[in-house]
């Protein structure tokens, strides 16, 4: 790999100045799917169809709806988020979109941070609407926990969303991207995943806040060090 | 013109890639009649194990194996990291050879357990956090070779499946946690352990020397599929050189 060259555009290599430049990267992704609207409508009738496809692959006489609907809530999002990560960087392969982003005086990081922002707003977007359709249709009561459950999703998504920010960028070089995207993707969401499923669970049940402690500070350490990663390594796949 | 590659090592010749590929078979096929001698050893002068009874002899061949599977996974992870670091494209075909040999001995340690399982545990499978994390850590590899089967260009596909090394090695930590809060239900270590082995003498003078033998294999393997990789960049340059001089000759047409 050839030596990365020194950041362009001087005061961008500033903290502040990288969010700010990470933030129009997002808002010009951001701006993009509301006005096509494509890819978001997309991902959220997937992810209406899914939660109602399985309240079908159950047999309601032996399984009560509350015992699967963990499993079932985070199985969504999952396929959800992989659905809508897979267009971060398929917008910029039409007309060479990519090279121009890369030409522009704006450090790596800055485009990884942008992306990965326009990504986390878009499955976050997914999960807002999946979220009450799963307590519609699954009959569940969040109980007194549920901001904790909303901690619960946002960490879990803050994770993977990094890990699939960047594989999406690799993929999009494949011939069959959609597939090989979920191959990748999938090992690395095992940890947020079964953190994500098991404090849910506990949480919909009632059990104290201390039983879940340990899983969340699991899906933290995770997203610590996959966002870290992820944005540093950033430049290995883009530059040539 | 340049021949020469960016790590500044010339590009391989098809003779050099045969050289290595020959090489590598040699070292093989020893360590493929050492391992048959490791079962001679293991069912006609090593004692049958007391429970277990002979179901125990798989035990041989699956912890090797699985010694030789985490071992050139972690090497991968290793070599990707000082890929991105150095540039030099031989680590990038020992990712690879290294790799696919994982994935074979990841294979094979996925099929020899469940026979064991079977009349031990009473079941195929099960998610016990070491299996789970072996399982993930294969599918895991079975995507990093998907990967680079889907690349083209080749110095992409190198720093593409460098990313992937080096983000497989910092994940194993986390499933491992993950998982680990599953009760545990695989055998615990009896070699590698804070106290002293407790396996009986026999059975560890056996285990070692087929951990040595799969070790060797392992090598053999590795050398084969680093020719076989010398030998696909031999093919390319070839086809690389034969273009240009085609250009060439147009332009002075």
């Amino acid at each position: 790999m050839a030596e990365r060259p020194a950041p362009r555009g001087g005061a961008g290599a500033a903290s502040g100045g990288l969010l700010r430049l990470a933030l129009t990267v997002a808002a010009k992704d951001l701006r993009m799917e509301l006005r096509s609207r494509t890819a978001l409508l997309s991902a959220l009738v997937f992810a209406a169809l899914v939660l109602v496809v399985f309240n079908f692959a159950r047999d309601p006489t032996r399984l009560a709806a509350i015992d699967l609907a963990p499993s079932v809530l985070w199985i969504t999002f999952a396929f959800a988020a992989m659905v809508a990560m897979n267009r971060a960087f398929h917008v910029e392969s039409a007309h060479a979109a990519l090279d121009g982003l890369l030409l522009a005086p704006v450090p790596r990081e800055a485009i990884f941070l942008g992306k990965y922002v326009a990504n986390l707003a878009f499955v976050g977007a997914v999960e807002a609407v999946a979220l009450p359709l799963f307590i519609l249709f699954f009959n569940v009561d969040l109980g007194p926990h549920w901001p904790a459950v909303l901690a619960v999703i946002a960490l879990a998504t803050a994770g993977f969303v990094a890990v699939g920010t960047i594989f999406s960028a690799m993929v999009v070089r494949t011939r069959f991207a959609e597939l090989m995207l979920p191959v990748l993707l999938l090992p690395f969401m095992v940890p947020p995943l079964t953190g994500a499923v098991q404090a849910t669970s506990r949480l919909l049940a009632g059990r104290p806040l201390s039983e879940v402690v340990g899983w969340l500070r699991l899906l933290a350490v995770y997203d610590v060090v996959f966002v870290t990663l992820a944005t540093l390594i950033f430049a290995a796949v883009v530059d040539e | 013109m340049t021949v020469v590659s960016d790590s500044g090592t010339a590009v391989p010749t098809l003779e050099r890639a045969a050289r290595v590929v020959r090489r590598g078979w040699a070292v093989t096929l020893v360590a493929l009649l050492a391992a048959a001698g490791v079962y001679v050893l293991a069912l006609a002068f090593t004692p049958i194990e007391a429970r277990q009874g002979l179901a125990q002899k798989i035990f041989y061949i699956h912890v090797p194996a699985a010694w030789g599977a985490l071992s050139a996974f972690a090497l991968v992870g290793l070599a990707s990291a000082l890929y991105l670091w150095l540039g030099d494209r031989r680590l990038d075909r020992f990712a690879e050879a290294s790799a696919e040999v994982g994935v074979m001995f990841a294979a094979v340690m996925l099929t020899t357990g469940p026979i064991w399982g079977k009349p031990i545990w009473g079941t195929w499978w099960t998610w016990d956090a070491r299996l789970t994390l072996t399982l993930f850590l294969f599918f895991l590899f079975v995507g990093y070779l998907a990967l680079r089967a889907a690349l083209q260009d080749r110095e992409e596909r190198a720093r593409f499946s460098a990313v992937v090394g080096i983000m497989g090695l910092l994940l194993v930590p986390f499933i491992h946690l993950s998982v680990y809060l599953f009760r545990t239900l695989h055998p615990q270590p009896v070699v590698l352990k804070p106290s002293a082995p407790s396996l009986p003498g026999d059975m560890l003078r056996t285990l070692l020397i087929s951990v040595a033998v799969f070790t060797l294999l392992y090598i053999g393997l590795v050398m084969v599929r680093y020719g076989v990789g010398l030998a696909e960049e031999a093919r390319e340059s070839e086809h690389e050189l034969a273009a240009r001089a085609e250009e060439l000759h147009d332009a002075r047409a």
